[in-house]
């Protein structure tokens, strides 16, 4: 596949511009922070974001496998689902890898006539995005989840323990059998 | 000399101060899942603040009173005459953007308005307008701009974005600090009534039952009594907690988390192993029914309320004739007692100079307030050899510490968690430096951010710290986030399921329960949470299958 090889001899370029056009979805100063600060500690996101598009690339190099997809997503996902982005805008990143190989390879694609093989990789990345968009689900509903626990978990003890709550008891059923 | 850089190296030094300039012009948009509800009319008016009236911040009308911008310029007017120092925040901030990239919440969301620098010049700006002649005449060139009902949204929405925690300060080459520029913004705004529930309704509990959730001395107490039992089936030892015991030495109060809301409540059964392990050595300590909070949300409303709040403990200290106050693992509560108490109600002078009653360790950073914080207190028993301690039986636990904002950056408390925690477990491992000690990185919902409706700023603001903690967990195999906080310990667990859910909560107190031998004890086969021990994994699941044939065997009688 020589359309894989190219991909590969352009690995760096290929990221430096997704990770800019990523990280154009943030204010000028915060885009600049997150470029800058290589400390994976002080700059979660940005690092965080930088590290993992390298590996989404390698895998969709090799296939799309949703096993190995989702968990490097996911680290991407997660943080995005809880920053100020729609839906939409918080997973166009998976897209956006499209736009900057077509114009990063657009020469050597028409010459060595790639665009079948081309047509093939974009649409790993249709698949890619489609786990993304599952994966974005995930992190949402857990939101909502951890949301509708934390009023529960707060003062739930305390009923139970000032038994104010009388819940059924396990052995019920078993008794009314019996009686 | 070798270390001073050269002028040519010194030159070399790449900065560039924030751009800060654009956000004028773009007005805030206020979104759910970062707001919080706003205050309940019926809680602002027990506590006679200004404004109640039933209203929300995603209506377009916020229901301000007529004259609002005349309080609050008048407001502010009054609190520049009143704190110095907010006045010298005002007016020294070069901007040099040295703050800018160190809050939780621009770390974790990216809104450059949670830059601390951009969310001191909210205010700024219109003190600029206001009180300067350069913002008099040159208005936003000098950036100033006028106040108007945006901007007050714009306040409300960003001054309650920010934990307090003091972070940005460490860092702040003229020692700005931008969490007591959230303090008075937040003043102000209460001011016209606009504040969020989860701070207004715990103040009004607080005042009126003495802790954040209303509770009533009798479920007080029998939460304790239920927790006596709980300890009494692990350990097979009673013990005997007292309350309101007039006469007695020490007055003992804790966050109300502690006794309410889980992991807290492992916390609280150590607090009362720990106190019954030092009976018989001396300890003549009490519990109250009525200072029932160590909290001080009325500290995220105004200094006032906050003066009022702190007042209650020492009121009860008073009634009770103690000679001085133990205070449990909590936060903001000692940021409140360290650095405001002696001014609010201080000097105490019906309390005296606390001194342990075990090792004879006068307290003297507590002279003035009379009150000690309960990690300094145990971090000397152990000192002073006065605990005999199991840590093996904490062996199930890698523990991380967290420090909290408050005790590290507040009060300076850093070694004697880590003391205490390395004399009752195996298996620590810190966090990377830039994330702990003075550094730490907050919890994300402190200073009442801690509500469930704005969980999205709570997970983005939670990021840095959480990002720390899955460092660890997948270095070291880290599976317990340990704290002195309640307000941590009712938000870790949140944000720990959201980023790292195989990391738990701990309060240290809890580590010190499970590790303290007691006079008489039966050989202990759990943790206070009722799980195994480290080996005791079989010996447990045997009791287990006796306990349920046991209950079998009742059903048929």
């Amino acid at each position: 596949m020589k359309l894989e090889k190219l991909l590969l001899q352009n690995r760096t370029i290929i990221l430096k511009r997704w990770l800019d056009s990523i990280l154009e979805s943030y204010s000028s100063d915060t885009k600049r922070f997150l470029k800058k600060q290589s400390d994976q500690f002080a700059n979660p996101v940005g690092q965080t974001i930088s590290k993992e598009i390298g590996n989404l690339f390698q895998e969709l190099l090799e296939g799309v496998d949703p096993a190995r997809l989702s968990p490097i997503l996911d680290r991407i996902v997660r943080i995005r689902a809880v920053q100020d982005f729609s839906p939409s805008q918080a997973i166009f990143f998976v897209f956006q890898l499209k736009g900057v190989i077509r114009k990063e390879l657009n020469k050597e694609i028409r010459e060595n006539r790639l665009s079948d093989e081309l047509a093939e990789f974009e649409s790993r990345i249709d698949d890619m995005a489609l786990i993304a968009f599952d994966v974005y689900m995930r992190c949402r509903e857990k939101i909502y989840e951890i949301s509708a626990n934390q009023a529960k978990n707060q003062v739930s003890r305390l009923l139970q323990r000032a038994g104010l709550i009388s819940e059924v008891p396990e052995w019920e059923p078993h008794q009314k059998e019996t009686t | 000399m070798s270390d001073v850089p050269k002028p040519e190296e010194l030159a070399k030094v790449d900065h560039t101060s924030p751009l800060i300039t654009g956000w004028m012009n773009s007005p805030v948009e206020i979104k759910k899942g970062v707001a919080c509800y706003a205050g309940k009319p019926k809680n602002l008016e027990y506590v006679g603040l200004p404004n109640p009236r039933e209203w929300s911040p995603l209506d377009e009308d916020w229901k301000l009173p007529d004259n609002w911008k005349e309080i609050i310029l008048d407001g502010l007017r009054e609190r520049l005459e009143r704190f110095r120092s907010l006045k010298i925040f005002m007016d020294i901030c070069v901007r040099c953007g040295a703050c800018a990239d160190k809050c939780h919440f621009f770390i974790g969301g990216g809104d450059p308005r949670n830059m601390p620098v951009l969310r001191a010049e909210l205010l700024r700006s219109i003190y600029r307008r206001e009180y300067t002649t350069a913002g008099k005449i040159m208005g936003k060139f000098a950036g100033a701009r006028d106040l108007t009902v945006d901007v007050l949204k714009e306040w409300w929405y960003y001054f309650f974005q920010c934990t307090e925690c003091r972070r940005c300060s460490v860092f702040c080459p003229y020692g700005i600090d931008t969490a007591e520029i959230t303090i008075i913004g937040r003043e102000l705004l209460n001011l016209v009534g606009l504040n969020i529930d989860w701070i207004s309704a715990p103040v009004a509990n607080c005042y009126r039952t003495g802790n954040h959730l209303g509770i009533q001395p009798h479920a007080y107490k029998d939460m304790l009594d239920f927790f006596v039992d709980d300890i009494e089936e692990i350990t097979g030892v009673k013990m005997e907690p007292s309350f309101n015991r007039k006469g007695a030495e020490i007055l003992f109060i804790t966050p109300s988390g502690d006794v309410f809301a889980d992991p807290g409540t492992y916390t609280c059964m150590g607090y009362i192993m720990l106190f019954h392990y030092l009976q018989k050595m001396g300890l003549d300590i009490t519990w109250s029914t009525y200072a029932s909070e160590g909290g001080n949300f009325g500290y995220f409303t105004s200094h006032e309320m906050a003066k009022r709040l702190n007042a209650k403990m020492y009121a009860e200290a008073k009634r009770l004739g103690v000679k001085w106050i133990l205070g449990g693992e909590c936060g903001h509560m000692w940021r409140v007692i360290n650095q405001y108490m002696d001014t609010f109600n201080g000097p105490a002078d019906f309390l005296e100079e606390p001194v342990s009653p075990i090792t004879g360790t006068k307290f003297e950073n507590a002279k003035g307030t009379k009150m000690v914080h309960i990690i300094e207190f145990t971090a000397d028993l152990i000192k002073h050899n006065k605990l005999k301690l199991d840590p093996s039986r904490n062996d199930n636990l890698k523990v991380t510490f967290h420090d909290s904002c408050n005790p590290a950056r507040g009060m300076g408390l850093l070694e004697e968690p880590r003391y205490v925690i390395k004399n009752v477990c195996n298996n620590f491992y810190e966090m990377p430096e830039n994330t702990i000690r003075e550094l730490t990185f907050c919890c994300g919902g402190g200073a009442g951010l801690n509500a469930g409706e704005d969980m999205e700023l709570r997970m983005r603001g939670g990021l840095p710290r959480a990002n720390a903690v899955k460092h660890v967990h997948e270095k070291y195999g880290v599976n317990m986030l340990a704290c002195i906080c309640a307000i941590d310990r009712a938000v870790f667990p949140d944000l720990m399921q959201y980023w790292i859910p195989e990391v738990g909560v701990i309060g240290v107190h809890e580590m010190i329960g499970n590790a303290l031998i007691l006079e008489g004890e039966k050989e202990r086969t759990t943790d206070l949470r009722s799980e195994p021990l480290h080996g005791m994994e079989e010996v447990e699941e045997a009791e287990e299958v006796k306990k349920e044939e046991k209950v079998e065997e009742n059903k048929d009688v």
